[in-house]
């Protein structure tokens, strides 16, 4: 309960931080940090406008799509303490859980009959499916190096052994900090603050989005930037007591944020027709992390 | 025995009936006889899962012995599953087939088919002779033929019927082979001869045993690269035939493998390690093949070529698991690969009908020509849309169960499995990942282009909603699907005898705290039931505060452009055109392109084919070969009769001389000795 309560907290604050980040780093000042609620705020207040291509699809898949981040929040463990829903092998039912949320965000983008949402679906249905093995390749490192099967048991265990966990925690974050970027559609995968609906991935897919649907939406985006943040801090966290962990938590969503700010910053976007062989790439890296750990475990002879 | 014989008198009473009737009463009469079955079948079926297994012996003939019908669990199992689909699917074939009442003939035919096939397919999970299951194998696979040509004046269909005979005669060679090489050497016709054979012969040969019976079933199962007559078969037949093939006759050969899995005691993690490379394939190629289809039928065909690699999967970490002594990995891959022979044969028969309704009202199965059938068919939409999501394993719904139960065999064979081998593991949740990735990929794709968006042929304007006969059938499945996701538990306990059988240990009793598959299963019931529940409280409280607010509609935003039309919508084979491009190398695809080329531009055009490569290297190329080869003896076949009467004349000469010549060689030898 607590990694929820934390996590939905975070999330008001994630976007925030990540355009103040920008901001400064393009000599701007900038908004407040409360800025993307205050905006989301208003869109759940106004009105909206609807296709009438669409379908109840429309209506109910940014629903889904909430709930199941939700429901993935859930899931996620806060250093020993259990998330509200824990299990072994729980993972699969975050990466599945999440997918489903995709999956009706896709269809709402076709169901508008529009030529720019397709586009943003067919790419959000490839680049996401082509991110899924990487994190089910990781997680299957992690659970393999602690012998144990749900994120709380890995996440508290992990550390326990050599300083190389350290190093496999890296590159894990890696791993998980890219896949975040392309679970949100964000640089070096997509821009979302391009000029051009050609070029877009996400922002193109809720060009028909208004009102209440277009803050859950939003607000999704934010949340799914907090869960991804809270999973790399439970690679560091282990079972540290309380009042170490929930500062040490808050931190790491910081620099995650931060992170994320700078990379939006200072990278060019991929060329499109590239972003499938870079997601490919992150197979390759949790593959480097298999490998690592069956380094650790001695398990080559 | 009272049993056999009602089943045996239903059989015959039908069978004589059907031709009689009028076209109305015949698919009433399939009805009542499929149910009848259903009903004679499952009584024991289910005595058999809770713990009364049924014994028969029929005193048989000479030549075949006495004959065991046994109903154990294992057969329970499969033959539960196979009623559900064979009751559903009668029920939405009776008024399917109303299309087509005026062939009288053929729609009898038809039904004593289908009642033929389902009779065939009880009787192959409840036989335990050899010969006799030979014979009722042979009953199963021509039936079904017969079902599958039904619209045999199309010449596509006809190819396709041929081509599934002839592959499924493979099937009943390479199996009547390894059958007589068990009877040579133990001289019986019963089932427990295999594992005489096991006992008594070197471990490689029962290995090789082993193989050549996976091949046998792999065929009628599709395995890659023994899939080639599945998805001419499937899109042939009329729908319901394609959702009973589908769903569940090509499980008959995983029924076959699990059965001689049990009987043959042989290397298991050789063979486990063999059936686990061969499923990642056949899982990966199949849903990468599926998502370049043009026609749904096809498409959903690929898909259980798919299903089967993820069945498979869950066998080869079954067989790892019995041969490093793990109870629990075992019990995690057998389970998962039975529980999902269910769920496959429910959302995949679901998918079919749904395909069906579609055919029927906008006479056409090519997805480029659809949209916005969600406004016609809402309930057909609705039907699909859960199907489509079950068989992407999203949870709430009973795909997910199997997936995340085969995952979890995955993960803990991380654990056990040494060195080389980890890799496999590792690559097969790669490949589990990817076509569950991909899989969510073509469904939405067929999803949002057949349901969502506008109509983009004028066709489909006058499509309506199924008659509720054809929708009855369909949401009893959606009933299943969703009970099998929200309780999963409840089928775990019913599995608990048929993993029994197979693996030796009872999930229920063997487990310590370790890892708890019904805990386990409980708590996914739980958060499916919560997932379920969040939404549904979210949506009323959006609608809630929507419905205070003013809602516009307006035509959908086109970035400025004001005149958007139907034809600028994104189609199937834009949606998945990134995804093609990289998957080029590995696939065969054909193009035709006409472009533009004047200043005053003509008609220009843009066709994809997505050929199988593997069908193309494997299958059409030794034929082509081959028949290379045997026009140099094209002046034999010239038409002249004298010339063929003199072929016999040589045969039966050389027939009746090649032995005397021999003879007679032997009596020269025998004089020169005494010489």
């Amino acid at each position: 309960m607590l990694s929820f309560i934390l996590i939905i907290l975070v999330s008001f604050v994630f976007t925030g931080i990540v355009i103040r980040t920008k901001s400064l780093a393009s000599g701007r000042k900038g908004p407040g940090i409360f800025q993307p609620m205050k905006d989301i705020y208003r869109l759940f207040k106004k009105g909206a406008v609807y296709s009438d291509t669409t379908s109840i699809i429309f209506q109910i898949a940014p629903t889904i799509y909430f709930a199941s981040i939700i429901m993935a929040i859930l899931v996620l463990p806060f250093g020993h303490s259990k998330g509200v829903i824990s299990f072994s092998y729980d993972f699969v039912f975050f990466a599945y859980v999440l997918a489903m949320g995709k999956f009706f965000n896709i269809i709402s983008a076709l169901d508008t009959g529009s030529s720019f949402e397709g586009m943003g679906a067919s790419r959000e249905a490839l680049f996401s499916m082509l991110a899924e093995p990487a994190f089910f390749i990781l997680m299957g490192s992690l659970a393999l190096l602690t012998g144990y099967s749900s994120f709380q048991e890995i996440f508290m265990t992990f550390h326990f052994g050599s300083y190389t966990s350290y190093a496999i925690g890296a590159l894990a974050t890696f791993v998980l900090i890219l896949i975040c970027m392309v679970e949100n559609s964000r640089m070096p995968i997509d821009d979302p603050k391009t000029h051009l609906e050609l070029t877009m991935i996400h922002e193109v897919m809720i060009l028909d989005n208004s009102g209440f649907d277009l803050g859950l939406i939003l607000h999704g985006t934010n949340m799914k930037f907090a869960l991804y943040g809270a999973l790399i801090a439970n690679l560091f966290m282990g079972n540290l007591p309380l009042y170490y962990s929930i500062p040490l938590f808050i931190f790491i969503q910081s620099i995650f944020a931060i992170v994320v700010g700078l990379l939006e910053s200072f990278t060019a976007r991929f060329r499109m027709s590239h972003n499938a062989q870079f997601i490919l790439v992150l197979s390759s890296v949790s593959l480097l992390v298999f490998f690592s750990v069956l380094m650790v475990m001695g398990k080559f002879n | 025995m009272l049993y056999v014989n009602l089943f045996i008198l239903s059989f015959l009473f039908t069978i004589l009936i059907i031709p009689f009737l009028s076209s109305k009463w015949k698919g009433f009469v399939a009805i009542i006889s499929v149910i009848s079955f259903a009903v004679l079948s499952s009584i024991p079926a289910i005595n058999a899962l809770l713990g009364n297994s049924t014994n028969l012996l029929i005193s048989g003939s000479q030549v075949t012995g006495e004959i065991p019908i046994k109903i154990d669990p294992l057969s329970a199992w499969f033959i539960l599953t196979i009623n559900f689909t064979f009751i559903t699917g009668v029920i939405y074939g009776s008024k399917y087939m109303q299309a087509y009442s005026e062939q009288k003939d053929k729609l009898s035919l038809h039904w004593i088919s289908y009642v033929f096939a389902h009779a065939g397919i009880l009787a192959v999970c409840s036989v335990q002779n050899i010969l006799i299951f030979m014979i009722v194998w042979e009953i199963m696979t021509v039936s079904a033929f017969l079902l599958v040509i039904f619209e045999g004046q199309k010449v596509a269909t006809i190819r396709a019927g041929l081509s599934y005979l002839i592959q499924s005669h493979i099937v009943v060679l390479l199996l009547g082979l390894a059958f007589i090489w068990v009877n040579i050497k133990t001289g019986s016709y019963n089932f427990e001869a295999l594992s005489w054979f096991a006992e008594t012969e070197k471990p490689l040969y029962s290995f090789l045993l082993m193989l050549i019976l996976f091949v046998g079933f792999g065929i009628k199962a599709g395995f890659v690269p023994l899939h080639t007559w599945l998805p001419y078969a499937h899109p042939a037949a009329p729908s319901h035939v394609s959702g009973v093939m589908s769903g569940v006759l090509i499980k008959t050969g995983i029924y076959g493998i699990i059965r001689m899995l049990v009987l043959l005691n042989t290397n298991y993690l050789a063979i486990g390690y063999f059936i686990l490379t061969i499923s990642v394939i056949t899982g990966v190629y199949g849903v990468m093949l599926a998502i370049v289809q043009h026609n749904l039928k096809k498409l959903l065909a690929y898909h259980s070529i798919e299903n089967i690699g993820i069945i498979g999967i869950g066998i080869g970490i079954g067989c790892i698991g019995i041969g490093y002594e793990n109870t629990m990995l075992s019990v995690l891959g057998f389970s998962g690969a039975l529980l999902h022979v269910l769920n496959h044969s429910l959302f995949k028969s679901l998918l079919f009908y749904g395909a069906g309704n579609i055919y029927q009202s906008a006479h056409s199965m090519n997805i480029e020509h659809f949209g916005g059938l969600i406004k016609r068919m809402p309930h057909t939409a609705f039907l699909f849309l859960i199907a489509a999501l079950a068989i992407c394993g999203l949870p709430p719904f009973n795909g997910f169960i199997s997936e995340f139960i085969i995952y979890s065999g995955l993960f803990k064979g991380l654990n056990i499995v040494g060195f080389p081998y980890i890799l496999l593991l590792v690559y097969a949740l790669f490949g589990l990942a990817l076509i569950g990735g991909l899989a969510i990929l073509c469904f939405t794709k067929a999803f949002g282009t057949i349901f969502l968006g506008s109509p983009r042929f004028e066709y489909n304007l006058n499509a309506t909603e199924s008659h509720w006969l054809k929708l009855f059938p369909m949401y009893l499945i959606v009933l299943f699907i969703v009970i099998i996701g929200i309780f999963p538990s409840l089928f775990i306990r019913l599995l608990s005898l048929p993993i029994e059988q197979i693996t030796g240990y009872n999930p229920l009793s063997q487990f310590t705290n370790e890892t708890n598959l019904i805990q386990n299963m409980e708590w996914i019931g739980y958060s499916s039931l919560s997932f379920i529940g969040l939404s549904i409280l979210i949506y009323f409280i959006r609608k809630n505060i929507v419905s205070k607010k003013e809602a516009v509609i307006n035509s959908t935003w086109g970035c400025g452009y004001v005149a958007p039309n139907i034809k600028m919508q994104y189609t199937a084979s834009s949606f998945v055109r990134a995804y093609r491009k990289i998957a080029e190398p590995i696939l065969s695809i054909k193009k035709h392109k006409v472009e533009i080329h004047n200043i005053f531009p003509e008609k220009a055009s843009h066709e994809t084919h997505a050929e199988d490569k593997i069908e193309e290297t494997l299958i059409d190329l030794p034929i082509r070969q081959l028949r290379q080869f045997l026009n140099y003896f094209q002046f034999l076949q010239n038409g002249k009769l004298q010339n063929y009467i003199l072929y016999g004349m040589l045969f039966i000469g050389l027939l009746t001389g090649v032995p005397l010549f021999i003879h007679l060689c032997e009596l020269f030898v025998n004089f020169l000795n005494k010489l």
